[in-house]
């Protein structure tokens, strides 16, 4: 880590020049040829692959690596796209420690997976590199398709949609494609450019046309949708975010962890992003360790994640806790926050409690702490807005989209796949498995 | 402390490791290292006759082969004989013997195949003290078109005729040195025998290419845009190294015939596999090539550490243990009945044993134990064949276990006989029904 330069207060340029360079650079540097080869002769082709079981959009991996390992990443970046067309991204940002890597088998025989996620990365990035294109555009069926959101989930379902011949409008509320993988992803995950890099990959199939600027419930409704299209799909993800409810909407310094990822990854100059020198990070998910590991390494002296239960109840995984802490991150567990204090209506610390379980349920021990600070960051979840639906007949369940296995809502010409349906969970893997498996339930509706 | 001391055809070395013929041994400068790495002997690097030297190519000379992480697993090349003076390497091979008394020096003869040639380069040989010669019948490229190399080891009666000539111009030991590039290595092994050879060494190299480059279309090592078959060698000729060893080492003709061993040996533990079958010492090439000379010292430790763990004390003791133990098929034991046991506490449930055998084989082993994924072997279809245990990743997690007599075989559904069966009395066996008839 690079020496910090002194300041009080949320500032920016707390490093020199250079070393933010440093500090957001490729998290997992790429493999070389001879890398991959030496990596991809670790893995046992098993029969029946407990990886491939493990993988939410079911790629080959045996094969895969197999071809890497015979020297044919195209033949490998195929394998994976046919399954997972954003498989480049999901080769940066899966937890592979709690999918694929964790079953691998020499994971069991001796605790070090074969690195199927560099791996996958080394294939599709060969691939994109020479703008190979596998797949092209099916004979035009006539048949319409509206997808709201152009993350991970709607340009999945579109990429199918389009293989099947069908025209995809795609509708996006921000300025630029990919959802979170544009907007919601550590920088050091993803940097040059790659989720955009991808979407032009993706979309350059052709009949998918992105219209920017269009939010669900503000300029579409569902119900004129389902009207003008054969079928909409929606991959909207989740807009809004949780709420601290301790009142501390308007003290200064005191944000949205998803605001200031986002911030983040559209910043051009990133040392002139302000930073906290004390941080508190709420949450105990991947997004509370990417905005506190992307604040320590913007140079935040003090970063600290307060999570209300223990680290197994955690949803980073092991690996992001980890990462974290290497970074220079505090972890503290057991701790809920009961108030924020201010002085001249900008914050000077998080006043938490202790927790512990009793009979199941979490309990504050009435012990109580402040943890000084001079930026909060929310990152106790996010919530799907009800209100953007209106009365347009798609169901919820626990405050998400009901959908079945194909992706069908309880509007008969309505899929939904990603964050916004029961069925997600937060992963850009999930995400892209149901919009592919909604596209193919759509092409079966449509045409079937 | 087990006594690695070798004596091989009354050649003395204090071990027995030798490292043959070849470009390690081609100069004073790099056997100078070798012995002082501590290697008990040299073949020298084979001389041609007198005149200007063979020329080489100028681009590569070496093609291989490699396993995960680039280990070299086979190594071919087209280099000829030295392409030095023959005068240059008698007078360093002169003050080599003179410099290194206790270590063997072997002198590799390669001249055509006329007696003259033979009977002119004997004696200078002989001028320089060296130990022994080795009269290289092997090579495989290059000097065989010429009528030399494999050219004369592919000829029983070429063999003999020269060895005949080596023994008569000369008091030195003859080690004539065997060509795997031919349907039965006993013929020529035999032949040399029947010339009076001391001894005999094998394998040489086997032709070889390694590698079409898909580019040029140019078989490696690419000369300009052409290749040639070259010489194999290294870790992946061993087992037909071993199987030729054993055959002559076994054969009615030549079992009393010294066999220098050589072919892929790389470890201690090669050097005593080699030993078992009938080698009185071995020599080393393409490991020293992979690695520096210094191998040599792990195969010293590691052969006097397992000699002593199993209480032999001396080189002999080893030699030709095996041999007994090899024979022809029709001697296997047909009631000896082995099965599969997979160790689920070791199995990390790769699923390769299941696969091999379903695709393959014999359909005995499952994917499920109790409706999980598991692997399981079926006694009822297992026909004891070995091939889960050689694809299985992990050591030891396959076994195979023989059935006791009296234990009832459930494949077949008999009873395993006590008596030792072979297929030359087998019912089956047309030529055993018509002796019993």
């Amino acid at each position: 880590m690079t020496q910090g330069i002194y300041k009080t207060g949320v500032a920016a340029q707390r490093l020199e020049a250079d070393a933010y360079a440093e500090n957001f650079s490729d998290l997992h540097p790429a493999f070389d040829w001879h890398e991959a080869q030496v990596e991809a002769d670790r893995c046992y082709f098993c029969y029946d692959a407990p990886c491939q079981t493990a993988c939410p959009t079911d790629i080959d991996i045996p094969m895969f690596i197999r071809q890497i390992a015979a020297d044919n990443p195209i033949g490998a970046a195929k394998t994976i796209f046919d399954q997972n067309i954003f498989g480049g991204m999901c080769a940066r940002v899966c937890p592979t420690e709690t999918l694929c890597e964790e079953v691998c088998v020499r994971e069991i025989a001796e605790g070090k997976p074969v690195q199927i996620g560099r791996l996958q990365r080394f294939a599709t990035d060969t691939a994109m590199a020479e703008q190979k294109q596998f797949y092209q555009r099916g004979r035009a069926t006539g048949r319409r398709v509206a997808v709201i959101g152009a993350g991970p989930a709607g340009l999945a379902c579109a990429h199918r949609l389009a293989m099947h011949g069908h025209a995809v409008k795609v509708f996006e509320a921000k300025e630029q494609a990919g959802g979170l993988n544009e907007y919601g992803i550590a920088a050091y995950k993803t940097p040059n450019g790659f989720a955009q890099a991808e979407v032009d990959y993706i979309t350059a199939i052709g009949g998918i046309d992105i219209e920017y600027g269009k939010a669900l419930g503000r300029d579409l409704a569902v119900g004129d949708l389902v009207k003008d299209y054969d079928a909409v799909f929606i991959g909207a993800g989740l807009g809004a975010v949780n709420s601290l409810g301790l009142g501390a909407g308007d003290i200064a310094g005191v944000e949205n962890a998803v605001d200031f990822i986002s911030e983040l990854r559209q910043a051009d100059d990133l040392a002139g992003l302000p930073i906290g020198r004390r941080v508190v990070v709420i949450g105990g998910g991947m997004t509370a360790i990417d905005a506190a590991v992307q604040a320590k390494l913007l140079g935040a002296e003090d970063v600290t994640i307060c999570y209300r239960r223990g680290k197994e109840n955690m949803n980073a995984s092991e690996f992001e806790q980890d990462l974290a802490t290497s970074k220079g991150v505090a972890i503290r567990h057991w701790v809920k926050p009961v108030a924020v204090t201010s002085e001249d209506g900008a914050v000077t610390g998080v006043e938490f409690e202790y927790t512990r379980l009793e009979g199941g349920k979490l309990v504050g021990t009435s012990e109580y702490f402040v943890e000084p600070a001079d930026q909060v960051f929310r990152a106790i979840g996010q919530r799907l807005d009800e209100t953007v639906f209106g009365d347009a007949g798609v169901d919820l369940d626990g405050g998400r989209i009901r959908t079945d296995a194909e992706g069908r809502t309880s509007h008969p010409k309505v899929w939904a796949g990603g964050d916004c349906t029961n069925r997600g969970d937060d992963l850009t893997v999930t995400a892209v498995a149901e919009g592919r498996d909604a596209a193919e339930s759509i092409h079966k509706a449509l045409v079937g | 402390m087990a006594d690695l001391r070798n004596s091989f055809v009354g050649i003395k070395s204090p071990n027995p490791f030798w490292l043959a013929s070849a470009p390690p041994t081609d100069k004073a400068y790099n056997v100078e290292r070798a012995f002082k790495a501590g290697w008990g002997g040299v073949v020298w690097k084979t001389l041609g006759a007198e005149g200007p030297p063979v020329v080489n190519v100028n681009g590569p000379r070496y093609g291989a082969i490699w396993g995960g992480d680039r280990r070299l697993i086979g190594l071919n090349n087209i280099e000829l004989i030295t392409d030095r003076e023959l005068q240059t390497n008698l007078r360093e091979i002169k003050q080599i013997k003179r410099d290194w008394p206790d270590r063997a020096v072997v002198v590799s003869l390669m001249v055509p195949c006329e007696e003259d040639a033979w009977k002119s380069i004997l004696p200078l040989v002989e001028e320089t003290g060296a130990d022994g010669i080795e009269l290289n019948f092997g090579c495989p490229h290059g000097m065989s078109e010429r009528g030399m190399g494999s050219a004369v080891g592919q000829v029983p009666e070429y063999v003999e005729m020269v060895v005949k000539w080596c023994k008569q111009y000369s008091r030195m030991p003859v080690i004539t040195k065997l060509t795997p590039n031919i349907t039965d290595v006993r013929r020529p092994a035999r032949a040399a025998f029947n010339g009076g050879t001391d001894a005999v060494s094998l394998i040489n190299t086997i032709n070889s290419i390694t590698a079409v480059n898909l580019d040029s279309f140019s078989p490696e090592p690419s000369i300009d845009g052409k290749g040639t078959h070259g010489g194999y060698c290294g870790p992946a000729v061993k087992p037909i190294a071993m199987s030729m060893v054993s055959e002559i080492a076994r054969d009615k003709d030549t079992y009393l015939m010294p066999i220098s061993g050589i072919g892929g040996i790389t470890t201690w533990r090669d050097a005593a596999e080699f030993m078992a079958l009938g080698a009185g010492n071995v020599q080393v090439c393409t490991a020293a090539m992979t690695y520096g000379f210094r191998i040599v010292e792990e195969m010293i430790t590691g052969l006097s550490n397992w000699m002593d763990e199993k209480g032999f004390t001396s080189i002999d003791e080893v030699v030709g243990k095996a041999v007994p133990n090899v024979t022809d098929w029709q001697y296997l034991n047909l009631n000896y009945i082995s099965k599969a046991r997979i160790n689920q506490d070791l199995c990390i449930e790769c699923g390769r044993c299941h696969i091999a055998c379903e695709d393959t084989s014999h359909q005995a082993i499952t994917n499920t134990i109790d409706g999980k994924r598991g692997f399981e072997v079926i006694d009822e279809e297992c026909v004891g064949c070995n091939l889960c245990v050689n694809v299985c990743p992990v050591e030891d997690c396959i076994t195979m276990v023989p059935l006791d007599a009296g234990d009832i075989d459930k494949r077949t559904g008999k009873t395993v006989s006590p008596d030792y069966a072979n297929w030359t009395s087998h019912p089956n066996n047309p030529a055993a029904r018509e002796a019993a008839e």
